[in-house]
């Protein structure tokens, strides 16, 4: 039962022509028209370079305003420096490529259009060139050592604190929609605002009584996740006084737009005062006050003078698991 | 809840989502109206709805993709609407929650992966010389699974609902306690049934490319969007179960009381967000290889020249698809793997860099020597090369694992996989669309309107991503609804939102020059209008139904080509004792009520109707065993049938 | 289907079966192996997610409590034997001997059911003894896993079933062009088998070791 059709005896029937002995790719010269039974497709492409250079100057009036908006760029802090520093490692060998493939793209496509009476040579055949193909599997290459060599010493490098030095701890809780910060050292509290030190590492432990967030100050440093049932450790540091901002990075409901908050960097004389002011005038967070707390909703400044034991959920739920770049020895 | 209350909370009463209803309403009857009108139902019936044949699989593929493209791109709109100023109040937060999560999902799900099957169902039989898929059947299921998941999701939002955690629906905000509506289960539930299809559609075209091929054709003579649709559909077999086990687990979670991944009795958040990262990085992958294989194919037919470098474009091919499982850490380097793993799954990330950019060096070195004709097609894979260097290139930066910290959840990597789905995936689909829409229709698509559209959406992509990056550095997060003024991210927002709109505007012309080209643009008459390159274009546009009338034998790469060489303009020409009869498969509506199927059972569970659940699973199991004893799904085109057909396109030598 | 057809040697190093409808019996049969190969995908992702929340009890009974090996073992055994049985069926359908593959076919849908009889009478005395599924992580993430292969081995007892009808309904009786099918089913019946024997050692074998 032969159910399958008949084959074609040679391939593609290319004995049939005698006559005409060239393909017809070639019987008309490579002109400006499309193709075979079709009409023109117009005139060759004038029209990228004006754009490529258009864009290029839009980025850099863009890029010419970098105020102080710019909070990626301008850090005020050792873990941010260096943050910085590795992308600025990265980025310019990254530019220079990006220049680089649009350069020898735009010579391509305009030394090779087609079009009447373009002289470059037309080699319908050539395939392949080893000695090219070694070379750029090379670049590449090298230019990935280049980056990974400071990207894994960073990392690294980012992963303890500085030795010798005596962190301040700040414990993180992310709620719906709001910042918890508790200062376990002078058993303070605040709600979406922080006041630190400067010159002083901060030993963040992050965790979330909600869904998930994330942490992060840019000026400061990156970010990391707040996961209910884990504590992260981040370490970072603030070297200027003055007021930063800080938010969440990782969508946490309806009022994750406010999830916002700000640092305050005052002088380690000045932290003190304040430490010691709130302890005097503030009242302590009751087990109600952070149960209040818990309800989803947006809600202004707090501040505490003590709250209830084990309210840092990681120790309420009974496990304490810890990981995360910024990491410390568990010795505290 | 009462049963209205159920189907229709406030939030699908809102103006918008009204007025959606009466548009949807609208559009209904008037298509009821023409295809009773003009006596279309038998028509619609036996040639789409019970249709096994793969062209016609991918044209309802492609109108399904175009269709979810419009709803997403709206959704886009949408949301850049609202944060075109600060403290808008243009859309509520919950309103945009749910739009921005229905705005990914769709673009990945429901648009880019039913573009990427329309064009293997258009093209891969074609060319590697097949007279469908390996199993037609199977590809029908795959579709109407696809297309009632598709409604089954669209339909969230004026029924139920919308979802509104992300298109990543991290846990724990997907839990029962955060999101206590309906939407989510659309989402788990629609996702859950499109992987059927998918998985389907990978182990179908695996198959087809293994075991279809024409004679002669080795592996190292397929073109290379056969290539790249082999590896893309590979790893959808390994990377689906890992989203299947994720969505899975969240829908028992949800469903059934358990707590895989809730905040409550020990469960691992964290182990959704693994599961989701270690299908979603291939995902990527498995989205924009195709897209490679077609700028492969594209490049060197526009050339005019051979592909440069075929044995390293397929090398790193497999390269990057064996790195993408490599890889997903980089998801969450700031969930604190540690110092050890992020280094890792950082440099290992960089890695992608390297194949990669030896196919770019390819593409440019095909142009090289060659005749470059700046068609549309040809136009969006040049402009694919320098937005791709950029992706790449700020990918990178991402993958600079302190420099993560920094850009992670920032508009800096919204402007990024923004950059690599729309400068590879999207162009390359279009792409790879306007090269085969005369293969696919019979018609040219209109080079001048399309020149309007390439542009419009080139330019409004710079416009609307390049401010985007910077909104990362100056620390905007992504999935804000709203801003206030103080940060002075307001210009960069107006300037993306401009961009946006000119995106959608190109998107406009793209239908119009579609809906044009359909009433007045060129018929295609050879077959061959790009002077191509592989067996696809030594086929009539479009192909008759059984594609090749003789099976073609193939002895070297770029067949056609040589052919054409050989023969010149002949050389499709047949000889009539080459023909003889033909089996195809049959047309069945199985497929079909298959896809109905999991509708009533994925709706049955969404509102936790265990009855009408169990109805529509139940009927998929008898379909399936229907069609299990269906052994008569096989009909004879007789030799006199193929010969008159090939006769009348003039394709039989005297 | 031509046997020629599908067994011609390409000239060049091809494919073996041309590119014909129906599709060649080899080319259905690689489909099975990649649906196999993603399966093993789905498994191993859910044995990883077992394997990350077996400790989770939550206070309920952990696995050490629970699991009876001995009665495991039994249904161990029958999924075994009935890889054994179907490899006899398969035997006699080469031999075209249609009667001994019917009788080989029933004995291995009913190990399969005793093997799954059995899970059922598992999974009730775990969920009255205190393990119902809602209980901890762990019984949640064991049902999941177990019952999924359940599931898995009823399809196939399922599957069974249908190429037994068929041997009855095929017109003009089994011939050499129906081996596919068979053949495929035992691939699936055999890869179930072998999965069981991974969970079997994860589970079982680990879980009361502790």
């Amino acid at each position: 039962m032969s159910r399958g059709g008949t084959h074609c005896a040679l391939p593609l029937q290319r004995q049939v022509n005698p006559v005409v002995g060239r393909p017809s790719g070639h019987r008309r010269p490579p002109t400006g028209r499309g193709a075979a039974g079709v009409r023109r497709t117009g005139r060759p492409g004038r029209r990228p370079a004006r754009l490529v250079s258009a864009v290029a100057a839009a980025a850099a009036l863009l890029l010419t305003g970098c105020g102080p908006d710019y909070v990626v760029l301008h850090p005020v802090g050792p873990v941010a420096k260096s943050e910085l520093h590795v992308v600025e490692m990265a980025a310019v060998p990254m530019a220079a490529v990006f220049l680089f493939v649009v350069a020898l793209f735009f010579i391509a496509v305009f030394r090779f259009r087609d079009r009447p009476g373009n002289t470059a040579p037309y080699t319908p055949e050539w395939e392949g060139s080893r000695r090219l193909e070694v070379v750029w599997f090379a670049i590449p290459i090298l230019i990935v050592g280049f980056i990974a060599v400071p990207t894994v010493r960073t990392t690294f490098a980012l992963d303890r604190l500085p030795p010798a030095r005596d962190p301040l701890m700040i414990d993180v809780t992310s709620l719906d929609w709001k910042w918890l910060f508790q200062y376990p050292s002078a058993r303070i509290a605040t709600v979406d605002y922080l006041k630190v030190p400067t010159g002083r590492p901060l030993l963040f432990e992050l965790t979330a009584d909600s869904p998930m967030n994330t942490f992060w100050i840019p000026q400061l440093g990156g970010m990391e996740y707040t996961m209910p049932g884990r504590v992260l450790p981040l370490w970072l540091q603030v070297d200027r006084p003055g007021i930063y901002w800080g938010r969440s990075g990782n969508f946490s409901g309806v009022g994750f737009a406010q999830m916002q908050f700000r640092l305050q960097a005052v002088s380690p004389a000045a932290f003190t005062a304040w430490v010691a002011g709130v302890r005097g005038t503030d009242p302590p967070m009751s087990p109600a006050d952070y149960r209040e707390l818990l309800k989803p909703a947006v809600v202004g400044d707090q501040t505490y003078a003590g709250y209830p034991a084990g309210s840092f959920p990681a120790q309420t739920h009974g496990f304490t698991l810890t990981g995360g770049m910024y990491t410390y020895p568990q010795t505290a | 809840m009462s049963l209205l209350g159920q189907l229709f909370p406030s939030s699908v009463l809102r103006p918008m989502e009204l007025g959606s209803d009466g548009l949807i309403v609208l559009t209904v009857a008037g298509l009821l109206f023409v295809l009773t009108r003009y006596r279309k139902w038998g028509w619609l019936w036996r040639e789409w709805i019970t249709t096994v044949d793969h062209k016609k699989i991918g044209v309802m593929y492609l109108v399904a993709s175009l269709v979810m493209l419009f709803r997403g791109g709206v959704d886009a709109l949408l949301l850049r609407t609202q944060l075109a100023a600060p403290n808008s109040t243009f859309l509520g937060p919950e309103h945009y929650d749910e739009i921005f999560t229905t705005h990914g999902t769709i673009m990945v799900f429901f648009m880019a992966m039913p573009l990427m099957f329309a064009l293997y169902n258009a093209v891969i039989p074609l060319m590697i010389g097949a007279r469908d898929v390996a199993f037609p059947r199977l590809n029908a299921i795959s579709f109407w699974v696809f297309a009632f998941a598709a409604i089954l999701f669209n339909i969230s939002f004026v029924i139920g609902g919308s979802p509104d955690a992300g298109w990543t629906a991290y846990a724990p905000l997907t839990e029962l306690t955060f999101n206590p509506g309906v939407g989510e289960n659309y989402y788990l539930l629609a996702l859950l049934i499109s992987g059927i299809g998918t998985l389907a559609s990978g182990i179908n075209f695996v198959a087809t490319i293994l075991g279809m091929r024409a004679r002669g054709m080795t592996l190292m003579r397929m073109p290379l969007f056969v290539w790249s649709a082999l590896v893309s559909s590979a790893l959808i077999l390994f990377a689906f179960p890992a989203l299947t086990v994720a969505l899975g687990l969240t829908m028992l979670d949800r469903l059934f009381g358990s707590s895989f991944f809730t905040i409550a009795h020990g469960g691992m958040p964290m182990m959704y967000v693994n599961l989701f990262w270690i299908w979603g990085h291939p995902e990527v992958y498995l989205l924009v290889l195709p897209a490679f294989g077609i700028f492969s194919e594209v490049v060197a037919t526009f050339s005019r020249k051979r592909l440069f470098g075929y044995a390293s474009m397929v090398g790193s091919l497999l390269a990057i698809t064996l790195l993408s499982f490599g890889v997903w850490v980089h998801h969450f380097f700031t969930m604190g793997a540690g110092a050890a793993v992020n280094a890792f799954f950082g440099v290992s990330t960089m890695l992608i860099a390297i194949p990669t950019g030896v196919k770019i060096f390819n593409w440019i070195m095909t142009m090289w020597g060659g005749r470059v004709r700046m068609t549309v097609a040809m136009l969006w894979q040049m402009a694919f090369i320098p937005v791709f260097v950029l992706g790449g290139a700020t990918g990178v930066l991402l993958a600079v694992v302190p420099g993560d910290y920094q850009f992670h959840n920032s508009y800096f990597m919204v402007a990024h996989f923004h950059t690599m789905l729309i400068g590879g995936v999207v162009f390359g689909f279009l792409s790879g669309l306007y090269y085969w829409w005369p293969k696919m229709f019979g018609y040219m698509l209109d080079e001048r309107q399309g020149r309007w559209a390439f542009w419009l959406y080139f330019i409004g992509f710079w416009v609307t991503f390049v401010p985007q990056y910077l909104l990362g550095l100056e620390g905007m997060t992504r999935r804000m609804y709203t801003y206030s003024a103080g940060f002075g991210w307001t210009t960069l927002n107006q300037i993306s939102t401009l961009g946006a709109f000119i995106m959608g505007a190109g998107f406009l012309v793209l239908v119009f020059n579609i809906v044009y080209s359909m009433l007045h643009g060129e018929r295609d008459l050879t077959g061959d209008p790009w002077d191509g390159r592989t067996l696809e274009w030594s086929l009539p546009s479009p192909a008759p139904e059984y594609n090749f009338a003789c099976l073609p034998t193939v002895a070297e790469r770029d067949t056609w080509w040589e052919a054409k060489r050989e023969g010149g303009a002949v050389a499709a020409r047949l000889r009539a004792g080459d023909i003889g009869p033909i089996v195809m498969p049959k047309p069945t509506a199985v497929p079909f009520f298959i896809g109905l199927g999991f509708f009533v059972a994925g709706a049955g569970m969404v509102f936790s109707w265990w009855v009408v659940a169990a109805v529509g699973f139940a009927g998929v199991l008898a379909l399936l065993v229907a069609g299990w004893f269906d052994y008569r799904d096989h009909e004879e085109l007789s030799r006199d049938v193929v010969l008159r057909a090939e006769a009348a396109a003039g394709r039989v030598q005297a | 289907m031509s046997e020629a057809m599908h067994t011609t040697p390409a000239p060049d190093g091809g494919p073996a079966g041309p590119p014909v409808l129906p599709t060649p019996a080899e080319t259905t049969k690689l489909g099975i192996w990649l649906w196999l190969a993603s399966d093993c995908a789905l498994f191993a992702s859910l044995i990883a997610t077992y394997l990350t929340l077996h400790g989770q009890t939550a206070g309920g009974p952990t696995a050490q409590q629970l699991f009876d090996l001995p009665l495991t073992l039994v249904s161990t055994f029958a999924l075994l034997l009935s890889s054994v049985t179907m490899g006899v069926a398969l035997e006699a359908l080469q031999k075209d001997d249609i009667a001994a593959l019917r009788r080989w076919l029933v004995v291995t849908a009913l190990l399969g059911a005793i093997f799954v009889g059995l899970e059922i009478r598992e999974f009730h005395h775990y969920t009255v003894s205190g393990l119902w599924f809602q209980r901890s992580d762990f019984a949640s993430s064991f049902y999941v896993l177990v019952g999924f292969h359940g599931l898995h081995v009823s399809f196939g007892i399922a599957w069974i079933l249908s190429l037994l009808i068929f041997t009855f309904r095929k017109p003009g009786g089994i011939t050499r062009a129906d081996h596919w099918r068979f053949e495929m089913m035992s691939l699936y019946w055999y890869f179930v088998d072998v999965v069981w024997v991974v969970i079997f050692t994860v589970i079982y074998l680990l879980g009361k070791v502790g």
